[in-house]
């Protein structure tokens, strides 16, 4: 056998599968994204359809474009999940950076540890530790229960269900997805550019400033990217800790799939999702190539 | 500076796992309020087992992810193998491309898509019948793949080609190369990935709830339509002893890895 047909050969694998299963899905969403809704399974109409001469029409619908343009109820969770995402991201940042530092800067035996200490509870159960949440923050809940013993406040104040209750689950989730990347960047910062900084006369705070935080901007940009896009879609925190107002994205598609039966809006929500996702790491591939 | 960031790490790590240590404790409250410790008890483990539901979906779930992991760590090895190795073969970029999209597309597209794949599917060939374990283990088999084939690749790039290329110069074939020099090579990077494909599987609830038929529950599903309802220390006792699992293995593989 020829490298070239071995190569081909190893290839042919993965190749197929995703081919199958990851590629072609898409463009069935994206047909499905223009037909029309049907009555029966599977709820929506076939775009071809044969016409009394043996001829194909194909039929566009684009209605459910339309709808998500006009409808502000669609607009609105757009723009809510960019920005969910975006805060829990910054969040994630600012919980996360002097931990990635602190590891960085840890002698080395200790550092594996450490980073295994960060990945572990990733290792366990997304959903129960959300439920871990649940607990704390409801009504009779732990932080409530702690805050009335200690005398802080009067009756149990409403603290599941709320906005903080959402970011706080995003940040607790995706902190792992910020640490890593920053850890990988300042793990490498050479420690004589800070010596140098040091001998020049800068104070930590601004060596920190002028040398650290910019030399690690790939790592924040990284960890940043690696937050927001997956919190955009996510749905289960939302869910389970938001409120009925945080509407966002994943759990609009999630309503209009299971309870309203609309496959073909939802397929056209996944579209505009994705095409919104694509923009941020079209900007990044393009950074990071330059 | 140095003093103030061992603080803010001891913050953080509180942070990651004040919840996760009290979910463990009260697991072993005799009450079913989670405010206060009213004493010892087991009776919530002895509810989880009892609870028909619940160890149903534990098995149907264990089940699917041993299959898809297995599944996603031959795709996986062989997709990260072929970009650690093969240079700059024609299609390197898109095929580098495709296996890394899975990690960062948001569930809810990926669990929509494959439904209406599979539902697409049955209507033009009758496979895969009805929708239940077989899909969800293959859509679980796609995202899982992803994960694998980045740490074969990660693993492979440490390692330089000369003792695959000393074996070939020995007269070892292709194959045996691989067999005898490669996989033993990676082997903690497959296991890694093996047991990284099984835990997210495990975990999945969003793409499960999509490809997933009736009469199939998986675990989160079940946990799910539970905590809707409301908490109860069943839950975390389920929690509790999953970090001991967790804990368990992660020794035993620390303990593998380790040179004496």
């Amino acid at each position: 056998m020829s490298p070239a047909a071995r190569r081909r050969l190893v290839l042919a694998l993965p190749w197929a599968w995703m081919a199958v299963f990851f590629l072609v899905p898409f463009g069935i969403v994206l047909s499905i994204a223009f037909a029309e809704p049907s009555e029966g399974l599977p709820p929506y109409a076939p775009l071809l359809r044969w016409s009394g001469e043996a001829t194909a029409v194909l039929q566009l619908n684009l209605a459910n474009f339309q709808l998500l343009l006009e409808d502000p109820y669609y607009l609105d969770a757009y723009l809510r999940s960019l920005r969910v995402a975006a805060i829990s991201a910054t969040l994630c940042l600012l919980v996360g950076y002097p931990m990635a530092l602190a590891i960085a800067r840890a002698p080395a035996h200790r550092r594996n540890l450490l980073l295994m200490l960060v990945v572990l509870p990733f290792w366990t159960s997304f959903l129960l530790r959300v439920t871990a949440w649940i607990g704390i923050l409801q009504d009779q809940g732990w932080l409530n229960g702690l805050l009335l013993a200690l005398g802080l406040i009067a009756e149990p104040i409403p603290l599941l269900y709320t906005d903080a209750a959402m970011y706080i689950g995003i940040t607790y989730c995706y902190l792992p997805f910020m640490v890593l990347p920053l850890y990988a960047t300042l793990s490498k910062l050479d420690p004589s550019l800070l010596e140098a900084a040091e001998d020049l006369g800068a104070r930590p705070w601004r060596a920190f400033l002028q040398v650290t935080l910019p030399l690690s901007l790939p790592g924040i940009v990284a960890g940043f990217l690696l937050v927001f896009i997956p919190a955009v879609g996510e749905f289960v925190i939302p869910e389970l800790l938001g409120g009925p107002s945080a509407q966002l994205i994943g759990r609009v598609l999630w309503t209009e799939f299971f309870q309203n039966r609309d496959w073909p809006l939802a397929s056209a929500l996944a579209i505009v999702l994705l095409a919104a996702l694509v923009a941020p790491i079209a900007l990044f591939q393009w950074r990071a190539g330059r | 500076m140095r003093g103030r960031l061992a603080i803010a790490l001891g913050l953080g790590f509180a942070f990651l796992y004040l919840p996760i240590l009290l979910m463990v404790l009260f697991s072993f409250n005799d009450s079913r309020l989670v405010t206060s410790f009213t004493g010892f008890s087991l009776r919530w483990y002895a509810g989880l087992f009892g609870n028909e539901a619940l160890m149903g979906a534990l098995g149907l779930s264990l089940r699917i992810a041993a299959l898809s992991a297995t599944m996603a760590t031959i795709l996986g090895v062989l997709a990260g193998f072929a970009l650690a190795r093969f240079g700059r073969f024609r299609g390197r970029a898109g095929f580098g491309a495709v296996m890394a999209a899975p990690l960062v597309m948001p569930e809810v597209i990926t669990g929509l898509s494959l439904l209406l794949l599979f539902v697409a599917m049955e209507s033009a060939f009758g496979f895969p019948a009805g929708r239940g374990a077989s899909t969800v283990a293959i859509a679980h088999a796609t995202f899982g793949a992803a994960y694998v084939a980045v740490v074969v690749q990660s693993r492979l790039a440490d390692f330089d080609l000369s003792l695959e290329e000393a074996a070939m110069d020995l007269g070892a074939r292709p194959w045996k190369v691989f067999l005898v020099i490669t996989l033993p090579l990676i082997a903690p990077g497959i296991a890694a990935g093996w047991m990284l494909a099984f835990t997210l599987s495990l975990d999945d609830l969003v793409i499960a709830s999509f490809v997933s038929g009736p009469g199939a529950s998986t675990l989160p599903m079940v946990i799910f339509s539970t905590v809707r309802l409301g908490l109860t220390p069943e839950l975390y006792a389920l929690a509790t002893l999953l970090v001991v699992a967790v804990g368990l293995v992660l020794g035993l593989a620390l303990r593998l890895v380790r040179p004496r």
